[in-house]
């Protein structure tokens, strides 16, 4: 008996120990083609009016794809590209077809100070250039630091642009603080100008941009195709990426409230709830570290309709989460080991599109 | 009596007497352990041991020991292809980081005198500079 218990503990020991494992489960009932091939790390893409695509590489190379051909776009922003950070999201206006209006994010280094930090820019494309650039916001302080820029950025239903920056490696300076920028959601008119119902509009040295706070790093947004909300996931340290839906003026708690520990395995909180701060709608444990969103919201995928997809950088597949009555009830892996998943879109057409770093962009197909 | 307690701690500490000889390596090593948090430990993980089939292990790594140039320059212009680590293949990608000539050094010195590793020859900013992609 005492022989069995000796063998039995540093066994149960070392499996805590040792990295925790993703049990999801492998979902086999789709197919994919590869539509774009030969990316690296294909951060945001749109699919304009005449089908072709506009695809943000990290490194700062934005790629115009038409009929099966790349053409790297010029007069495109210089883009700080250090760590996690470079050419990130990109997204068009509702009303692209009228005003032609193109929005991106990416870490600049303008104003003072090494470094750089995350930036908004609209800009229209023409000739095979970005023209009429307009920086709508960039982030400050600069910093040399090379994590959590965020960024994503999603229109909703009445014309609001919301982005995220994530908290830059300052976890206990800035998302926090509503005067600094970093580990927030940000809500701007399209042409930059701010809401004059933004929650922090009369808090003396607020950036007024803020709508929520208290995040770490979101690089995952998107409007939910029925009820119009916000809906973001974050990457948390180790054990505590969540899904989050965004609520004008809530603090999601971080890092004073978490579900993960440090990456080294130390404990930096005990608290998971407190009052005043947002619980997640779901966590992660282990970290799957999510990357792209994207809700299946035509009828493409027979049974799909209405399930969530986030990516996994980490375990490299698409998570199809089933959602019931505002919980998650199961997750199965599409994609399963294609490579590190970035980007997710729904196209215009109703088919989901996957951004794969090393790869390129795989459109998602039922199974035949 | 002191000399003898000097001479005897002199020869235990002399696996890294290189270390404590040169400051301007400690120096760099404590600057490369900052980068490293920053910019690897999260793939690489705080032991250096790396995640099975992924992301190779920088401790005790024959490749990080033997092919010192091919792995400055992985570092500095990031990797792509398959690569061979203690007998394991590798086949993801590293994205270059964005570090300047001086953080590779320091990485590379922080990284090969870390965990099980003990490299006295230091990476210097000059060797960095001459690595071409």
């Amino acid at each position: 008996m005492i022989s069995k218990f000796i063998y039995i503990l540093p066994i149960a020991f070392i499996s805590f120990l040792s990295c925790a494992q993703d049990k999801n489960p492998v979902n086999t009932n789709h197919d994919y083609e590869v539509v774009v091939s030969d990316l690296s790390s294909p951060w945001g893409f749109v699919f304009l009016p005449d089908d072709s695509m506009l695809i943000n590489e990290k490194d700062g190379r934005m790629i115009h794809f038409k009929d099966g051909k790349k053409t790297t776009i010029e007069d495109v922003p210089e883009v700080y590209n250090r760590g996690q950070g470079g050419l990130l999201d990109i997204a068009l206006h509702p009303n692209y077809k009228e005003n032609g209006w193109i929005y991106i994010t990416y870490v600049s280094s303008e104003g003072e100070g090494d470094g750089g930090h995350t930036a908004l820019m609209r800009a229209k494309f023409r000739d095979n250039k970005l023209i009429e650039k307009q920086l709508l916001y960039k982030a400050t302080p600069n910093t040399t630091k090379g994590q959590h820029f965020g960024s994503r950025i999603v229109f909703d239903t009445s014309g609001h642009l919301f982005f995220t920056i994530g908290e830059r490696g300052e976890r206990d300076v800035n998302p926090q603080d509503i005067t600094r920028d970093g580990g927030k959601v940000y809500r701007l008119n399209d042409d930059g100008t701010i809401p004059e119902d933004n929650p922090f509009v009369n808090e003396p040295d607020a950036k007024k941009a803020i709508y929520t706070y208290g995040n770490r790093n979101i690089q995952g947004m998107v409007l939910h195709p029925t009820t119009g909300e916000v809906w973001t996931h974050e990457h948390g340290p180790r054990g505590g990426d969540e899904i989050n839906i965004v609520k004008k003026g809530a603090n999601y708690g971080w890092p004073v409230i978490s579900y993960g520990i440090n990456y080294i395995g130390t404990k930096f909180t005990d608290k998971t709830a407190q009052e005043g701060m947002e619980q997640p709608l779901h966590y992660w444990d282990p970290s799957i570290a999510p990357s792209g969103m994207a809700f299946i919201s035509s009828d493409k995928y027979p049974g799909w309709k209405g399930d969530l997809l986030v990516g996994s950088l980490k375990f490299e597949y698409v998570d199809k989460v089933v959602l019931k009555d505002g919980k998650v009830v199961k997750e199965e892996r599409l994609l399963d080991g294609l490579g590190r998943v970035r980007t997710i879109n729904e196209s215009p057409d109703g088919y989901i599109y996957v951004g794969i770093e090393n790869l390129g962009i795989v459109k998602l197909l039922p199974k035949k | 009596m002191y000399p003898l307690l000097i001479l005897l701690i002199s020869l235990l500490s002399c696996d890294d007497s290189n270390n404590k000889q040169n400051p301007e390596l400690k120096k760099s090593i404590e600057r490369g352990a900052i980068v490293y948090e920053d910019f690897c430990m999260q793939c690489h993980l705080p032991d250096g041991k790396g995640v099975p089939k992924a992301f190779p292990p920088l401790d005790n790594s024959d490749y990080l020991k033997n092919k010192r140039s091919a792995s400055i320059k992985a570092i500095k212009f990031g990797l792509s292809g398959k690569i061979i680590v203690n007998g394991e293949t590798y086949n993801a990608a590293m994205a270059p980081q964005g570090l300047s000539n001086e953080e590779v050094a320091d990485v590379m010195n922080y990284i090969t005198n870390s965990w099980s590793n003990k490299n006295s020859k230091m990476i210097t900013v000059e060797e960095v500079s001459k690595i071409q992609p």
